[in-house]
């Protein structure tokens, strides 16, 4: 009799090719901690309620510890581990390890992945919660400090390096914004 | 010192290895001698930066182990009682599962082990049938991978004998006892009474604190396994060497057959102090049960509920002062929840000890045993619920007086240890006050409270000040002069992300008169020596001390030495030679805030803290701590609050959805700066800095808030439905 | 968790089919779902992942309304630009919820179907009717601070979590969904059943139902509304209050107003005695707290949960306010 509780997947973790039997009731976290090799993301949480594991999902950030591998089943995962790439430092990582946007590490590789995906969003021209007036039409409202703040409360951070974060992502996004 | 600088002879030929690669001609004895670097005050990045920007450290529950199974915490959901039976037939009967171990089955500990308090019968897991608290471990299922262990234990059947509970906890609960003494005497100066009623004002309310938790990011993980007669451990703690050292004990083994550590730990807090966390109890239990490498790593609500917290505290202040702001009395009386498993000191009188003059003090600290989960030390013990009584307090006999509370202070200032009367070793709370208040534009703030406002919002300021004792306790460092030139610096430190591998790494160049990079530091492992934990603000300043006095040692043997050549130094004995006297650091914080009296939100605009920590050792890593340390005030200020449920006594919001800390969205850009200070006292000059910041926070956030709206908060956290105000009536 | 078999079919039919039996849910986003099956609160044997429907995206209504799709991500249904345009506060509604994070997983669909966060719901060691009808409500003596104040009955005080709900309420926003019978629609006011006695049966959607879209009325479309939220912190955290209020003010007096509210009852409430009290009256504070008054007149606080009443009206008043006088 075929098993159905468990399924053969495929996920492309930082650009390698997975193939994976996994119990159905497995996380993506636990997928990339226990049979990718991928401990940069960490289980702060389990539950949704603190970013550590977060993860972009065919470029999306998601909270890995809440998708099912089986559930994401053929889609491109990008992990803390991905983010550098050919040995050179995303500038969001340069930034953070500069300007000292994490003391334990423990939240980083969540913030990390979040930023990115937020300011993929931002690009998008998303609105935020504190966005004055969500139905201008035009470009994305302006990325100060309170919208940085606002787009990334979804990751906790316990030891408050949260100022230093913010100062990160604002100068990573303005010094893109003048690289073009 | 054998060499000096201008020593024209060639070096000994053991020293030849010491010249580094590319440096020039010069003999290395002779650099040896050169003045410091001056790596001590720079600001550098942590040396283990890109590794965790990359995602390349390990936590605890991140080191691959062939042949590990993994163990599940079942925890009691009565909050008193005896277990009548645990069922494990189900669970045993399930894929995976190696066995389930309960109080029938678990090894025997020794009841002894405990912390510095005592016995703790909060480590004393699994020995017999009762049930202290909601939350109590009872069970450990173990299997081969987490999933079935999660669904076996969720298959265990366990039923109860209940029994009554208290968790009423308060300052006249009839079971309030003296607290112990373990940091000294209750203070008894002068006549508080006769004081109290000679004043012009005098302020007497009580100030109430909930249970609060360390909530590190990390959720505590161990792994355990036994490679003959040794115990070997990775475990998310606070101090390895002193883990090994509760563990020896619990487990009846020589403290050399037990190697705990620590490489890197995701946040502490006090969390990941105190003896040996449950998980770590559960994974040597295990492991030697079923002889194989056994992780335990807690849930979130397990953290929450097995993982000691800080007490909740009562407290009432009594302060008496001259028209002129001359404090005439202060009277602090300090309750908090004790366990009654274990005996602990929440020391919330630190502060009235030592920030004030005034003609009388009297300080009493009370214990209240009722049926929780063991307190322990969360950041700041003890001085953060205290200094949010004192400070308050002091805040409305400043209001009383109708008086700056800034110039209250600062006509307060002793000259000596209020009650010790012992010298202060540096005292520059001044300096903070002035400072910070000048550069937080205080000197314009309204007198009157509920003067200013921006549309439907109120805006106001606050401000309190802030000591926390400093020095360092006993801890073993030892060095190794390397044959190809480096330097092996060894400690039993912990890096719980106060950035010690950078800061020790640090004092070690400018100890040695060597390049940062020379420098191999080696911590988190018991095997590396006795050690002092991060904890106390005192692991930089233990491990300092030394490190520095290792090197001194090292460089008065090198000359003519063959290398390679290690030298230890233990501080015991420095330690004890240290005169008594008054040492801390200080602070001042001042804050702004708005509050929406329509909604009770209160927003921190502005937050401002000026320290004197000491000489400070990496400005860059020492600010993020400090501004961290704020944060923390800052949600125990608006947000953070164990919840008991009056119907059953257990914890019910034990999770990040329930147990609010602050998030992004909650924190402004924060100042936090260092005024010139040195303490005499330490080789280095240095204190602490990991809980100072925390300190404070609370109590000028409390007084802004009074300043916007007029009215005070003595209860923490001011939530929203505490700020909220009626509307007018029509 | 329990052991589950997982299909992720391409056509509702097949979807519909799947899910027929007893113990089979959908999963969309899984933020909540999959969150309750760890606890063992959810105990499917099979999922059926609705991600692979022609479910996706937001388009135009002949009533130039909109049609959202049930699959439709929270981020997407917020972004879109005709949201933002036509239904602004819902697109704040949405991103007042959750984090950026889950808002990418999380569903329209699986939004409205998201359980309770009370916390004993969420706790198989402590009674609950909704988990487990019969055993009791352990909110009522215990602990209820954010719990509800209109509307619950003697066997359950949960409230209901999204705030997507609550703007979609206030724009008169119907739910569409198929059975293997056929499709079928029921405006969003009606599709949360009164508590009762049966507050384990939280929508009216029957069995093996499958929401497929939701649709916002042309009609209803408001530029001028606004959703505001109060928490206990700044943000991702749920609702203590919430109002969703769109208001439409001619010289000086209420043309029409839609007021819906969260956080306070086991459904998003829509308070029509608020609007009624408003039609034609002045768009002054004054008349916005006696329209507040007169749905709050209702409320049963429990005993730790009174600030709500407070709340509740002064949140109306100020959002009404806000939008009454933009400029303040």
């Amino acid at each position: 009799m075929t098993d159905y509780t468990r399924s053969e997947i495929h996920l492309c973790v930082n650009g390698q090719s997975h193939r994976l039997n996994v119990d159905n009731r497995r996380t993506l976290l636990d997928a990339l901690r226990e049979e990718t090799g991928h401990t940069g993301p960490k289980k702060g949480c389990d539950r949704g309620q603190c970013g550590a594991c977060t993860v972009l999902l065919d470029g999306r950030r998601v909270v890995s510890c809440l998708t099912l591998a089986v559930a994401a089943d053929g889609s491109d995962v990008t992990t803390i581990e991905g983010l550098a790439s050919d040995g050179e430092l995303h500038p969001l990582q340069q930034a953070f390890v500069q300007l000292d946007g994490f003391q334990c590490g423990y939240c980083t590789p969540g913030q990390l992945c979040s930023a990115v995906g937020m300011l993929a969003e931002h690009a998008a021209g998303w609105p935020s919660a504190v966005t004055t007036d969500v139905s201008a039409e035009g470009p994305a409202p302006e990325l100060d400090a309170e919208e940085v703040r606002e787009r990334l409360s979804g990751n906790l951070c316990r030891c408050g390096a949260y100022p230093s974060i913010v100062r990160a992502v604002l100068e990573t996004a303005s010094r893109a914004e003048v690289t073009g | 010192m054998a060499a000096s600088s201008t020593s024209p002879s060639p070096a000994p030929s053991g020293h030849q290895a010491l010249r580094p690669n590319t440096a020039g001609t010069s003999a290395p004895s002779a650099r040896m001698g050169e003045p410091p670097l001056g790596a001590i005050g720079m600001a550098r990045p942590r040396v283990e930066g890109m590794a965790k920007v990359t995602g390349a450290v390990r936590y605890a529950a991140d080191e691959p182990m062939s042949e590990l199974a993994h163990g599940w915490v079942v925890t009691s959901t009565v909050t008193r009682g005896r277990i009548r039976d645990i069922d494990t037939s189900a669970a045993l009967a399930m894929p995976g599962v190696l066995g389930v171990l309960d109080h029938s089955n678990a090894p025997r500990l020794n009841l002894d082990a405990g912390s510095f308090f005592g016995p703790d019968g909060g480590m004393h897991l699994l020995q017999n049938d009762e049930i202290p608290h909601s939350g109590r471990p009872i069970a450990l299922v173990v299997a081969e991978t987490a999933e079935q262990a999660r669904s076996a234990a969720m298959a265990l059947r366990v039923t109860y004998d209940e029994e009554p509970y208290d968790v009423d906890f308060s300052l006249e609960h009839p079971a309030a006892r003296p607290a112990t003494a373990f940091f000294g005497e209750d203070a008894t100066v002068g006549d508080v009474e006769r004081e109290v009623a000679a004043s012009t004002v005098a302020v007497d309310e009580r100030y109430v604190t909930p249970e609060a938790h360390g909530a590190a990011m990390e959720p505590h993980s161990a792994t355990a396994w036994w490679e003959g007669e040794r115990l070997q451990v990775v475990d998310s703690n606070q101090g390895p060497f002193l883990v090994a050292m509760t563990v020896a004990t619990l487990f009846h083994l020589e403290p050399k057959q037990v190697r705990v550590r620590s490489l890197h730990v995701g946040g502490g807090f006090g969390s990941k102090s105190g003896g040996c966390g449950p998980q770590l109890v559960l994974a040597v239990m295990a492991a030697t049960m079923f002889n194989r490498a056994v992780r335990v790593t807690l849930t979130r609500s397990q953290v929450f509920q097995t993982v000691s917290m800080r007490p909740a505290t009562d407290q009432r202040v009594r302060i008496g002062a001259d028209a002129d702001g001359r404090l005439r009395a202060i009277d602090h009386t300090a309750a908090f929840e004790v366990s009654k498993l274990a005996d602990y000191l929440e020391n919330c009188t630190e502060l009235s000890n030592t920030l004030y003059a005034a003609r009388a003090i009297r300080t009493r600290r009370t214990a209240v045993p009722v049926d929780i989960l063991p307190p322990y030390s969360v950041r700041g013990p003890g001085a953060t619920p205290g200094s949010f009584a004192l400070e308050s307090a002091m805040d409305e006999v400043a209001e009383r007086l109708r008086m700056d509370p800034l110039e209250l202070r600062l006509r307060n200032e002793p000259r000596v240890g209020p009650v010790s009367g012992l010298p202060f070793s540096r005292r520059n709370l001044v300096t903070c006050l002035r400072e910070g208040a000048r550069r937080f534009g205080w000197a314009t703030r309204d007198r009157e409270p509920r003067t200013r406002s921006e549309g439907h919002l109120l805006v106001g300021t606050g401000m309190a000040a802030t000591s926390f004792s400093a020095g360092a306790l006993p801890s073993t460092a030892s060095i190794t002069a390397e044959a190809d030139g480096g330097f092996t610096v060894a400690i039993g430190a912990s890096d719980i992300g106060t950035g010690a591998r950078t800061a020790l790494t640090a004092v070690a160049a400018e100890a040695l008169r060597i390049d940062p990079e020379r420098i191999r530091l080696l911590i988190a492992d018991s095997d590396l020596g006795p050690a002092w934990s991060a904890g106390g603000s005192r692991g930089t300043t233990s491990w300092s001390w030394a490190i520095t006095g290792a090197a001194a040692k090292l460089r008065s043997q090198l000359a003519g030495a063959t290398l390679p050549l290690t030298v230890s130094f233990d501080t015991t004995e420095s330690l004890g030679a240290l005169p008594p006297m008054e040492r801390h650091s200080y602070s001042a914080v001042f804050c702004e805030v708005t509050v929406d009296p329509a909604t009770g939100e209160v927003r921190v605009r502005r937050l401002l803290g000026m320290f004197a920590v000491g000489r400070v050792i990496n400005p860059l890593l020492a600010r993020s701590q400090l501004v961290g340390g704020m944060i923390m005030g800052l949600s125990m200020a608006l947000h953070e609050e164990g919840v008991r449920d009056p119907a059953t006594g257990r914890h019910v919001n034990g999770d990040f959805a329930g147990y609010h800390i602050a998030a992004h969205a909650d924190i402004p850009d924060i100042e936090a700066d260092f005024v010139p200070d040195y303490e005499p006292g330490d080789p280095s000059g240095i204190k602490g800095v990991g809980e100072i910041g925390t300190v404070g926070t609370a109590a000028a956030i409390a007084n802004a808030v009074w300043h916007a709206t007029g009215r005070r908060h003595r209860t923490l956290p001011i939530r929203p439905d505490r700020v909220l105000e009626e509307p007018p009536p029509r | 968790m329990k052991e589950f078999s997982y299909q992720r079919p391409g056509q509702v039919r097949e979807a519909l089919a799947l899910a027929a039996d007893d113990g089979a849910r959908f999963l969309g986003g899984g933020t909540n779902l999959v969150d309750l099956m760890k606890d063992g609160i959810e105990t499917p044997n099979r999922l059926v992942d609705v991600r692979g429907l022609p479910l996706d995206g937001v388009r135009d209504a002949p009533d130039g309304g909109l049609v959202i799709g049930a699959t439709t991500t929270n981020s997407d249904a917020a972004a879109h630009p005709e949201v933002r345009r036509r239904y602004p506060a819902l697109s704040q509604a949405v991103l007042a919820g959750a984090s950026g994070q889950l808002r990418n997983m999380a569903t329209v669909g699986g939004n409205l179907l998201q359980r309770t966060r009370c916390g004993y719901f969420a706790d198989s060691s402590q009674p609950c009717n909704k988990r487990s009808p019969g055993s009791g409500c352990s909110a009522i003596a215990g602990e209820h601070h954010n719990h509800a104040i209109l509307g619950w009955s003697d066997h359950c005080a949960a409230t209901h979590p999204s705030d997507m709900a609550v703007a979609l309420v206030a724009f008169d926003a119907v739910v569409h969904y198929e059975t293997l019978d056929g499709t079928q629609e029921i405006p969003l006011s009606e599709f949360y059943p009164p508590v009762g006695e049966t507050p384990q049966r939280e929508t009216m959607l029957p069995s093996g139902a499958l929401i497929t879209a939701v649709t916002l009325p042309g009609a209803a479309a408001s530029p001028r509304s606004r959703y505001r939220k109060v928490r206990e912190r700044a943000s991702y955290a749920f609702a203590n209050v919430s109002v969703a209020a769109a208001l439409d003010v001619n010289e000086g007096v209420v043309q029409g107003a839609r007021i819906a509210l969260g956080g306070l009852a086991s459904r998003p409430l829509r308070a029509h005695a608020a609007e009624s009290a408003l039609q034609g009256a002045p768009a002054t504070a004054d008349r916005f707290g006696v329209a507040a008054d007169a749905e709050l007149s209702a409320a049963r606080p429990l005993r730790d949960n009174a600030y709500k009443v407070t709340l509740a009206r002064n949140l109306i008043v100020a959002v009404l306010t806000e939008l009454a006088h933009p400029a303040e």
